[in-house]
């Protein structure tokens, strides 16, 4: 009796966001030491854990802006689309106009493309009440059909500018590691990595410390009482949406530097790895919960388990699905127990 | 009808706008329209679109061909999963985006079991009755799976469903080790191809079975009241008796069995199956259906034959395109504008500024004509005109009513200024 006292104070105590987030912190790190522990070798250096920075920065970025539409209730479904075609665009900029394209102009490029389609869906959710996901997922298909519309063949960027940009690497003291020659390799990680970090402080200030930032929740949690608070509930919805798409561009943009060619089969099914990230890391559908930081984690756990799967020896291509999908499967149930066990203790 | 339709029209402005409005508030408008249009773009194109001749085919059946029998055609598969996708969507307010998935998957049990564990098979190892039947079974267990996210464990539709979109194809390449077989003869070619001696195609047959169960269904059960009854408020739906987590799970089982049909058709038109290529973007294609029949995406009313029609406007809009020789590719970005430009003109919202528009030109013209008493006794008129015009629409339905009460407001206001 008075252990089930106990825990009802405990859930009573943390709210949705910092209980789903704790879950998921939990859980990587549990993951993370499990995989040290258990698989050894290339998990024990942080080069790994950098790695899996440097190859998914873009994906961090494009769940971070997920996660905003997200926590306001609503949903954003061409985001892989947009990277794809940002990626696209700035490729075609920089290696196909004559004598080479400035490589700020293609940043600019970028958060544009972000910017157009955060401003045309943003208007068309908020101000026009059609749904979210119709209005994105023609966003998508208008993004990808564009994409081939640019460019069909895959390609390398040969821009000097560019490619010594892509290969800038902020080295870590302290953290490298000597092969069995000796030979010492310093722990690195890339310019984008950085980008992503700062945005997930900045979000995260946004978010708790600030007025849109608190609408956000406010709005995603409940639309009428925000709207008997004296919320702009519409252009909450639009901003949501518009901070969404300069995200994508970003994370386009990022992704490109990472992968530095333009490809039509690049960035495809990312919009459902980044939801998947984003509801890992404790944001909900139904909007008003939610953590950038847990987006963050929800990121990391999502590619290291593909990192586990992939050393594991499990080399047939359809584990990794099949995995994803049942990590997916184990938070979403852990969410929904959850949350039903604190609202039963809630009333009792 | 009619003759109170022209008195309408001759009672003058207010009413013509209300015409309008009625209309165009019938769900059917919106893509009954899109067909015109498409149709009246190609027309115009040539008309070479609408002929239909008979040919032979491959194997020397008989077989109609030309653009209308290619909608007809490969419609089939997106019509069917339309029907089970408005019933989803309007018991749990949310899409099923794994059908493309679990069609990957209800196929490849379908020829695990129809070719064995040979790639090349000299004959079939099972009957296809039993083969359809097991990817019916599969099928449904997929949908159960996804039907128990959603009802038992409260999960939102989208994001349970993402769960088997993430694994079907994967699943599918599992069940026969990645490889791909090839089924042998020509019965199991029937089933999305023609029936010797029959030049329609099959397909259109299953459509119509099909079509009439669900209709059957609809008719003689509760199942579609019970739905929208759970779409729109599950907790009074529960109040009545009506059990929210059956009706949702039902909703899932029956999409499931449309996929099995679906990935039958898919299946029998290559006689074969790639997992990562098969029934791709469908499921984009099905809910954009369900959209185009002007059901509400939120769950709630429903009105299935819409949602047919609007899975036909697609395949009507993408056969036009490759008309135009628009690469399969690109094919993407004309269709999002399409359908942006379609589900915009339906919004209710923007309806409501369009009919205001229309409003104002015609008693502005008006103002122009007379002086401007006259423009205050007309204003009167038409709301009194509006007046009577709501009280015909009380039978019509209740929105109809609060429309035109709101109307009539904005005249009196109108009035007064």
């Amino acid at each position: 009796m008075k252990e089930k006292k106990l825990k009802g104070g405990i859930f009573n105590r943390v709210s949705d966001t910092n209980l789903l987030f704790f879950i998921t912190v939990v859980i990587f790190f549990l993951m993370y030491i499990g995989a040290v522990v258990f698989r050894g070798g290339g998990f024990s250096k942080p080069q790994t854990l950098f790695d899996i920075l440097n190859s998914n920065a873009g994906l961090i970025i494009v769940a971070l802006g997920l996660s905003v539409v997200m926590i306001t209730g609503g949903i954003d479904i061409s985001v892989g689309g947009v990277v794809g075609l940002v990626t696209m665009c700035c490729a075609v900029y920089l290696d196909k106009t004559p004598g080479g394209g400035n490589v700020y102009v293609s940043m600019l490029i970028a958060v544009g493309i972000g910017l157009a389609f955060g401003l045309v869906q943003g208007f068309l959710v908020a101000y026009c009440d059609i749904q979210p996901f119709i209005v994105t997922l023609a966003g998508m298909f208008f993004a990808r059909g564009m994409t081939t519309i640019v460019h069909t063949k895959p390609f390398n960027v040969e821009n000097s500018a560019f490619q010594k940009l892509k290969n800038t690497r902020i080295e870590i003291p302290g953290l490298g590691w000597y092969t069995k020659k000796g030979i010492y390799f310093p722990a690195y990680i890339e310019i984008g990595v950085v980008v992503a970090l700062a945005l997930v402080v900045i979000l995260f200030i946004v978010l708790r410390y600030t007025k849109l930032g608190r609408a956000f929740y406010a709005v995603g949690g409940n639309k009428q009482s925000a709207l008997m608070l004296g919320i702009n509930v519409k252009r909450t919805k639009f901003l949501s949406h518009v901070i969404c798409g300069v995200l994508a561009g970003i994370a386009g943009y990022v992704y490109f530097l990472n992968v530095g060619s333009g490809s039509v089969s690049h960035a495809t099914g990312m919009e459902m790895n980044a939801i998947a990230s984003a509801i890992i890391g404790g944001t909900m559908l139904t909007g008003g919960v939610g953590n950038i930081v847990g987006t963050l984690f929800g990121v990391l756990s999502l590619c290291t388990i593909q990192k586990i799967v992939a050393s594991a020896g499990l080399g047939e291509a359809w584990w990794t699905g099949i995995t994803i999908a049942a990590m997916l499967c184990l938070f979403l149930l852990i969410q929904s127990v959850v949350i039903r066990l604190k609202k039963r203790t809630l009333k009792v | 009808m009619d003759k109170k339709k022209i008195e309408a029209n001759k009672k003058g402005s207010g009413n013509a706008a209300s015409l309008i409005k009625r209309i165009t508030g019938n769900q059917l408008f919106i893509p009954i329209m899109a067909i015109v249009l498409l149709a009246l773009i190609n027309l115009i194109a040539g008309p070479s679109f609408f002929r239909v001749k008979l040919i032979n085919n491959n194997d020397g059946n008989p077989q109609f061909s030309g653009s209308l029998i290619t909608i007809l055609d490969y419609g089939s598969e997106l019509a069917i999963l339309a029907i089970g996708m408005t019933l989803v969507t309007a018991a749990s307010g949310g899409q099923d985006i794994s059908v493309g998935a679990t069609i990957a998957i209800a196929g490849s049990a379908m020829l695990r079991i129809l070719c064995g564990s040979n790639q090349h098979p000299e004959t079939l190892k099972a009957p296809i009755i039993v083969a359809f039947l097991v990817a019916c079974l599969v099928g449904m267990l997929c949908g159960a799976f996804n039907g128990a996210l959603v009802a038992i464990f409260k999960i939102q539709p989208m994001i349970a469903t993402l769960i088997m979109f993430t694994a079907g194809r994967s699943i599918a390449a599992w069940i026969n080790s990645n490889r791909l077989p090839i089924v042998p003869g020509k019965e199991f070619k029937y089933f999305g191809g023609v029936i010797p001696g029959i030049p329609i195609p099959t397909t259109v047959f299953i459509v119509i079975i099909c079509i009439i169960a669900i209709a059957l269904a609809l008719k003689f059960t509760n199942l579609g009241l019970y739905t929208q009854a759970v779409g729109i408020n599950e907790k009074s739906a529960r109040l009545n008796g009506i059990n929210p987590i059956l009706i949702k799970f039902l909703a899932f089982v029956i999409l499931g069995l449309c996929v099995a049909v679906a990935a039958l058709i898919k299946v029998s038109r290559i006689s074969s199956i790639n997992y990562n290529v098969i029934a791709k973007d469908i499921e984009m294609d099905a809910i954009l259906a369900v959209a185009l029949g002007g059901n509400a995406l939120s769950g709630g009313k429903f009105n299935m034959w819409a949602s047919i029609l609007g899975a036909y406007v697609i395949q009507f809009l993408t056969t036009t395109l490759y008309r135009f020789h628009i690469q399969s590719d690109a094919l993407a970005a004309y269709k999002a504008v399409v359908v942006i430009l379609l589900v915009l003109f339906s919004a209710p919202k923007v309806r409501e500024v369009i009919s205001g528009l229309i409003k104002k030109i015609f008693s502005g013209s008006k103002g122009n004509n007379g002086k401007k008493t006259l423009t205050a006794l007309a204003a009167a008129g038409a709301a009194e005109g509006a007046g009577t015009d709501a009280f015909d629409e009380v039978s019509v339905s209740e929105d109809a009513v609060s429309t035109s009460e709101e109307e009539s407001d904005s005249k009196k206001e109108e009035a007064v200024q």
